[in-house]
């Protein structure tokens, strides 16, 4: 009974954002209409600034973040991308471009105004590397912590971050390392580990909505298949003879299948690079998919806001409770995705460095 | 059918859009029969088997992953259609 009380309070707090919508999402003229697309897809692409809100007045909050080119005409170049006034303004001969083909990127002009051949090699701090930064340096604290802990009380049950950490650490050993890898699994656990923890927290500071937290990094395709890149590697180098015989020379196929024209070796060299790519976009279209979700539900707000402000009100505590729910599945999302690029990774390494029988 | 198509094109939707929905749709349909087939064999094993439980989840889930990986290959194409 008193949960359920505790529900209708926060069900009735989900009424007090409407006050605020009417105030600033009332189209005005002149004021274009609130474009629920363009706002998801700003909140999920990669950009020079790290955006945290919007005052009515039209005014944003935004923190800059670096910017590093390296121009063929004139070197390189490392300054904020406050210079730019979000693409208001030229600075040093540079563009940050908002419309047209080279959207989202920046292009370099000579001294009297003519668009120069070729952008600049972009090598910028951008927000998703921010947010790449700031998981590396939270899985290297958190396990730096917990090996002090571990240190300081051997022989003693966990305490403290590593009962959070021993855990998962054992599973990753214990039920995907040793359980899909025959020979030598400790070999790769450090790998595997790193794997784990690195997806497994940029997951769960990607769901966070307050900045430094809340950059889309999982949910960016070049990321995952950074990721993958180094699944590749690691099963491809430690690859025996064995598997490079079954793709080369895949026993118990007949003949005509492999010699005039190599059907065999060719499927089997396409599942080598497509194995490490659907690990890379399965990560990735899982994340952001439950990004576009969550921010879907909350767009409904604003959508009906802009139809009236009773339909809001009726509308935003289902959208609200819709989009906990979302996240809350998210969680769930974030270990599974994690346990599963593990695993699979460590069933191929498994599979590459199997002795025959 | 046709019909459909002349009247989605007077409405000011491409055939491509059309065809890159329906396209989602349909992946949807298969990996949800896919998947929904993984979860009732699993079920059937954990309720015969009991302490086999934990085996069973883990194989149910990597198997669900292939499946998703391929719909969501499926997806990526239609994604492609509607923006490139």
């Amino acid at each position: 009974m008193r949960s359920i009380k505790k529900l209708f309070s926060l069900l009735a707090l989900t009424i007090i954002p409407i006050v605020g919508i009417k105030a600033t999402n009332t189209p005005t003229e002149g004021e274009k209409s609130f474009n629920a697309g363009k706002v998801i897809m700003g909140h999920l692409a990669d950009s020079y600034e790290w955006h945290i809100m919007t005052l009515p007045s039209g005014k944003h909050i935004s923190i800059p973040l670096p910017v590093i080119l390296y121009s063929r005409y004139t070197g390189i170049h490392i300054f904020m991308s406050s210079k730019f006034h979000h693409g208001h303004e030229r600075y040093k001969n540079f563009e940050y471009v908002t419309v047209g083909k080279n959207k989202g990127s920046i292009v370099e002009y000579d001294s009297d105004g003519n668009l120069l051949d070729g952008k600049p090699y972009d090598f910028s701090i951008k927000k998703n590397v921010v947010g790449l930064f700031l998981g590396i340096f939270l899985t290297f604290f958190i396990h730096r912590k917990s090996l002090k802990i571990a240190e300081s009380r051997r022989g003693m049950p966990p305490k403290g971050l590593l009962s959070a950490t021993e855990p998962l650490v054992l599973f990753v050993r214990d039920d995907i390392a040793r359980a899909c890898i025959s020979h030598r699994p400790d070999k790769f656990v450090p790998f595997l580990l790193s794997l784990f923890f690195m997806i497994l927290i940029t997951n769960l500071s990607g769901l966070i909505p307050i900045p430094p937290f809340g950059a889309n990094v999982t949910g960016n395709l070049s990321v995952t298949l950074g990721l993958a890149l180094f699944s590749f590697l690691i099963i491809n180098i430690n690859a025996n003879k064995q598997y490079w015989k079954h793709i080369y020379n895949t026993p118990g196929v007949p003949w005509f299948m492999k010699f005039p024209i190599p059907i065999m070796p060719l499927v089997e060299l396409i599942g080598l690079i497509l194995k490490p790519l659907v690990l890379a976009i399965r990560l990735f279209a899982n994340i952001l998919g439950g990004h576009i979700v969550t921010l879907a539900f909350f767009s409904l707000i604003f959508i009906f806001a802009q139809m009236s402000e009773l339909a809001a009100g009726l509308v935003s505590p289902f959208s609200i409770v819709f989009v906990l729910f979302i996240w809350t599945l998210e969680i769930l999302v974030a270990f599974i995705q994690a346990y599963v690029f593990t695993l699979l990774t460590a069933i191929f390494i498994g599979s590459a460095v199997a002795e025959h029988h | 059918m046709v019909s459909l198509m002349v009247l989605l094109e007077a409405t000011g939707f491409s055939l491509g859009q059309v065809s890159a929905a329906i396209g989602a749709g349909v992946v949807t349909i298969g990996a949800g029969l896919a998947i929904s087939r993984i979860g009732v064999a699993a079920m059937e094993a954990i309720a015969r088997q009991p302490e086999a439980a934990g085996d069973i989840r883990s194989g149910m889930i990597v198997s669900c992953a292939l499946i998703e990986g391929v719909s969501f290959f499926a997806l990526a194409v239609c994604f492609l259609i509607l923006f490139v």
